[in-house]
């Protein structure tokens, strides 16, 4: 196992906060990624749940809707290189990238559930269904994430890094 | 907007297509689909620029190094899928059904030029001009009214708005009256699609490079520009198109385009990925590690190497 201190990066506390920050948002903007995936799959393919478009969608939902789900994407696939490149100059704070994870899963889960769906009203979870229960597992489970993704990341604000990218090859 | 009114008269439509489409002139609208006949006008329409690209290594070979195999079936690939959006029987096809026509639309606005500038047609040119020719390209390519043209957000402009203008507008119906109407339509569709993928991951030599961050957020800008037009498309239909094919395109081109968006992504990263760790290695010589010296050994696409 490899502390940050050696033999890779000087013991730098500057460069340390770097590493931090970025296992962070790599972590973040997986998790948001993750969670936008998951919605794609399961809700929109699998159970067919969610529709393509709704016809009480607005403007600013459509927006918002085009915006994050380019986002996430994008998120998906760069969240995955950041932590290849935090691995590969054994700089990755391991708990930090979960809390991170939790987090962006967390608010992106909460943001669809009351901002896209409720407010912008851009689709409904399901469809001839009574919503309330659908609504409040949604957002209940989103708040959850959040907050485990709080207390992980306030947790680990001081740590050394993990086993990053321990002895390969 | 007036979206249902108008029907585009199709049986006009099918008997000038061949103007249109800029190919050889030769009817295959009467041939057995799929048959040879019908794909005369797409072997036409792709040979001379095929032609052009191999004689090009071909004779370049001899004199450098070798042009690498992968480049020539990259660029042979996008050429005859950008050509078969214009000729032959899929051109035919799509003017009847829209589905089809955005089948097209992904092949000669993304799929197609994302493979032609994989192939580094621009490297390939320099080094197959004599000196003198070459210099004067290259300064073409230096200069500001490149610089501008190039730039990420003049391409993504060019590219999403000329979307935008197309089916948002008269437009679409217009295209399918005036031939040549349609041949401007296609040839932006393709030129602005080259530029942007190129302006995003630069294969060839880019001397107005700019900076991932800037990238990134104009590649994100772009998909949910796409993203929305599709969903928009999906609600109000282009005028002539009847509403469970313009659900079906739509969805085509919002897919169609995550995919191609996918493998740009992963392109744009990787050549990040190769960058940072050069970069890293230029500020901390002393950290060198086996992950490091070996994406650094093998930098890449980002730049040329002849």
């Amino acid at each position: 196992m490899t502390t940050f201190s050696e033999p890779a990066a000087a013991p730098n506390k500057q460069e340390a906060a770097k590493a931090r920050s970025r296992s962070l948002w790599s972590g973040i903007l997986f998790g948001l990624g993750c969670v936008a995936f998951i919605d794609e799959v399961v809700f929109h393919q699998l159970l067919h749940w969610h529709h393509f478009y709704d016809k009480s969608t607005t403007a600013v939902g459509l927006v918002s809707d085009g915006v994050f789900h380019a986002f996430s994407w994008f998120a998906t696939v760069a969240s995955l290189f950041m932590l290849a490149d935090l691995r590969r100059r054994r700089a990755l704070f391991a708990a930090r990238w979960w809390g991170g994870l939790l987090l962006g899963g967390g608010f992106f889960q909460l943001y669809d559930g009351i901002v896209q769906h409720k407010l912008m009203g851009l689709h409904q979870i399901r469809y001839g269904v009574d919503l309330t229960a659908y609504d409040w597992t949604w957002n209940t489970a989103a708040v959850v994430l959040l907050v485990a993704g709080v207390i992980v990341t306030f947790r680990t604000r001081g740590e050394v890094p993990a086993s990053g990218g321990k002895d390969r090859d | 907007m007036n979206h249902l009114e108008e029907t585009v008269n199709l049986q006009t439509v099918h008997s000038m297509h061949n103007h249109g489409a800029g190919s050889s002139g030769f009817d295959a609208g009467f041939g057995i689909p799929g048959g040879l006949t019908d794909m005369l006008p797409l072997l036409l329409a792709a040979v001379l620029p095929i032609a052009a690209y191999l004689t090009a290594v071909v004779l370049t070979n001899r004199r450098y190094k070798r042009w690498p195999i992968r480049r020539s079936l990259l660029g042979c690939t996008g050429i005859l899928l950008s050509a078969a959006a214009v000729a032959g029987p899929l051109a035919e096809a799509s003017h009847h059904n829209f589905t089809l026509h955005m089948l097209g639309h992904l092949l000669l606005g993304m799929l197609g030029p994302l493979l032609i500038v994989l192939s580094a047609p621009a490297a390939l040119l320099l080094r197959s001009l004599p000196r003198r020719q070459a210099r004067m390209l290259s300064l073409l390519l230096r200069s500001r009214a490149a610089a501008f043209l190039t730039h990420p957000i003049t391409a993504s402009v060019l590219n999403m708005g000329g979307l935008w203008l197309l089916y948002a507008t008269g437009l679409f119906a217009a295209m399918h009256t005036s031939p040549i109407l349609y041949a401007l339509v296609h040839l932006h569709v393709f030129a602005a699609g080259y530029l942007f993928t190129a302006a995003l991951i630069p294969v060839d030599p880019a001397p107005h490079r700019t900076s991932f961050p800037l990238r990134a957020a104009v590649m994100i800008a772009a998909f949910a520009s796409h993203g929305i037009l599709g969903k928009f498309l999906y609600a109000y239909p282009p005028a002539g198109v009847v509403p469970e094919d313009a659900k079906r395109g739509a969805q085509l081109m919002y897919y169609g385009g995550d995919a191609v968006d996918l493998l740009l992504i992963l392109l744009f990263c990787s050549a990040w990925y190769r960058q940072s760790a050069r970069t890293y290695l230029r500020s901390s010589p002393t950290v060198l590690q086996d992950g490091y010296r070996r994406s650094v050994r093998n930098p890449g696409k980002e730049g040329i190497h002849d």
